[in-house]
């Protein structure tokens, strides 16, 4: 804990890593070819590499991707805007943080797919009904944070920027911003995943397109194997971005 | 902060003799005004009520007169309704199993999650490389594999279990590996310099120190339980909740739709506060 790890142990982990990886794609090679395990169940690993390429090159997943990024990317912008403008709003008093904060974090212990069914009710089963959820959903995290960044900026800087004459655009600009921008990325960053997931997870349950909608297709028309190539593409597109959004945060932070 | 300097010249205004009656009235008009108001901004709770109030006031004003009733029902009527929501034909059950559900996989989640927690953390080389993995994986989308688990599990309550099981694991893992991650060295060395067994160290020091981090973990993971089975509910169900918010949404009985969800939303909050409450119950010693 105290040590920093020397060169040979990092190797020496790292091996074991990649032995763990390979070891599980050795293990679902054996049981698909040789153990008999049903190809309804786990199809070959092959088979998937395959349909990948396959998937990749005819370029039919573009419509489902176009309409998934589409409401992914409403619900997000929707959530920033509405959770930064409430939150910051909300800071300005310390009052109101106290009225609102366990009002919004209360709701935010609640599991808001449950809600999922009323959202299809209204918005029907297109993409207006993903969004709203996704909006909801990704709203808590970031008002949360918005308020926790501001409303505990040091007062001491609040009052020397003050008193050396700072404006109300200087003080916002330079100070507050400054001070908060690391608590909300954090926000931000947790608004964007749970977006995607929700995004995702009411594709998957009620719609009528999308990378979720098509992978539920897929598995009732039982292409196990294609359906494993797709999966590997959304999963790698969503590491793909949570990998670009950490780094952004990270780099965000250091400029802040 | 306005409240204490306009009281102080409230008070300081109330000994001097009365001049003029009804500006002394108007003083004293102002001063309950100024205790009322002081008492809500020692109570923000009550503030905190009145918005939800408000909100409820509005939807149910809303829901009376434009909205249409196929869409959306009055809170009041929702109320009301919950009891032949409770006397539908098979929702007793459903919550029940749902209830059922949601315990064992929570179960299965704690347990499972400490184990690999406890044989990734203890060990910085396997921490060091198992971690990377772990991390990995909870950073997955998994609900684009539900399709898998209900095809290997099938529709009844075994795939819901299986993938709250799977939602809550991660969290438990990276929490107690954090718990024991955060013990002070210096701990362990007094405890072995003191001669103490790997058993009598498990127990007496780690042990204790992981508490907080395992019951934060604990937290944690029934929020992913919770997600984990209510999203398996949605996607397909026979008997569970799933298939009787499907059954309201499809016949266009936002009622019943609202009373079951707010169920849902109550038996959430509940088990929510529970693991809450162990917490900070469990945490306090530090």
């Amino acid at each position: 804990m105290a040590r920093r790890p020397d060169s040979a142990q990092r190797l020496a982990s790292r091996a074991v890593q990649i032995a763990f990886l390979a070891g599980v794609f050795v293990l679902w090679y054996c049981a698909t070819n040789f153990w008999g395990v049903n190809h309804l169940l786990l199809p070959n690993p092959v088979a998937v590499f395959d349909q990948l390429v396959d998937v990749l090159k005819s370029g039919e997943y573009l419509p489902d991707l176009r309409v998934t990024a589409t409401e992914f990317a409403t619900a997000f912008v929707l959530a920033t805007t509405t959770g930064m403008v409430v939150g910051f709003f909300v800071s300005l008093s310390r009052y109101w943080v106290r009225v609102f904060e366990p009002l919004f974090a209360g709701i935010y212990s609640i599991p808001i797919i449950l809600f999922l069914p009323l959202y299809v009710l209204f918005f029907g089963l297109g993409p207006a009904s993903k969004i709203g959820l996704g909006t909801t959903i990704a709203f808590f995290p970031i008002v949360l944070s918005t308020i926790a960044g501001f409303s505990n900026v040091d007062r001491t800087l609040v009052k020397a920027a003050r008193s050396m004459g700072a404006s109300n655009y200087q003080l916002f600009r330079y100070v507050l911003v400054p001070a908060a921008l690391p608590v909300i990325l954090t926000g931000l960053r947790m608004g964007f995943t749970v977006a995607l997931l929700s995004i995702l997870g009411s594709e998957t349950i009620a719609s009528l397109a999308g990378l979720g909608h098509h992978i539920v297709q897929l598995a009732e028309a039982m292409e196990m194997s294609r359906m494993f190539a797709y999966i590997v593409f959304v999963v790698a597109i969503a590491t793909l971005l949570n990998v670009t959004v950490s780094y952004f945060e990270a780099r965000g932070r250091r400029l802040g | 902060m306005t409240s204490i300097q306009s009281s102080g010249l409230a008070t300081s205004a109330r000994p001097r003799e009365s001049v003029d009656p009804a500006l002394d009235s108007r003083l004293r008009g102002n001063e309950r005004k100024m205790t009322a108001r002081r008492f809500l901004l020692r109570h923000p709770g009550i503030v905190r009520l009145g918005v939800v109030i408000l909100l409820l006031v509005l939807w149910e004003i809303a829901a009376r007169t434009f909205v249409d009733p196929m869409f959306i029902s009055p809170p009041s009527r929702v109320f009301t309704s919950l009891g032949t929501v409770l006397g539908t034909d098979g929702v007793p059950n459903a919550l029940r199993l749902t209830f059922f559900e949601l315990a064992v996989a929570f179960a299965i989640a704690v347990v499972i999650g400490l184990a690999l927690g406890l044989a990734i953390g203890l060990q910085p080389f396997a921490r060091r490389s198992f971690m990377p993995i772990v991390l990995l994986v909870y950073g997955m989308p998994q609900i684009t594999i539900l399709p898998l688990f209900i095809l290997a599990f099938g529709i009844g309550p075994a795939s819901k279990i299986a993938f709250g099981v799977t939602h809550g694991v991660f969290p438990i893992v990276v929490t107690v590996v954090a718990g024991v991650q955060n013990l002070k060295p210096i701990l362990l060395t007094s405890a072995r310099s003191m001669g103490a067994s790997r058993w009598q160290i498990l127990r007496w020091v780690i042990f204790p120190h992981m508490i907080p981090s395992f019951f934060a973990g604990m937290r944690l993971g029934m929020s992913g339980v919770l997600l984990g089975v209510l999203l398996a509910e949605l996607y397909v169900s026979t008997a569970g909740i799933g298939h009787f918010t499907t059954m309201f949404t499809e016949t266009f009985e936002p009622t019943k739709l609202f009373g079951l969800i707010a169920m849902l939303a109550a038996m959430a909050i509940v088990l929510n506060e529970i693991v809450r409450r162990a917490e900070n119950h469990f945490s306090r010693w530090r």
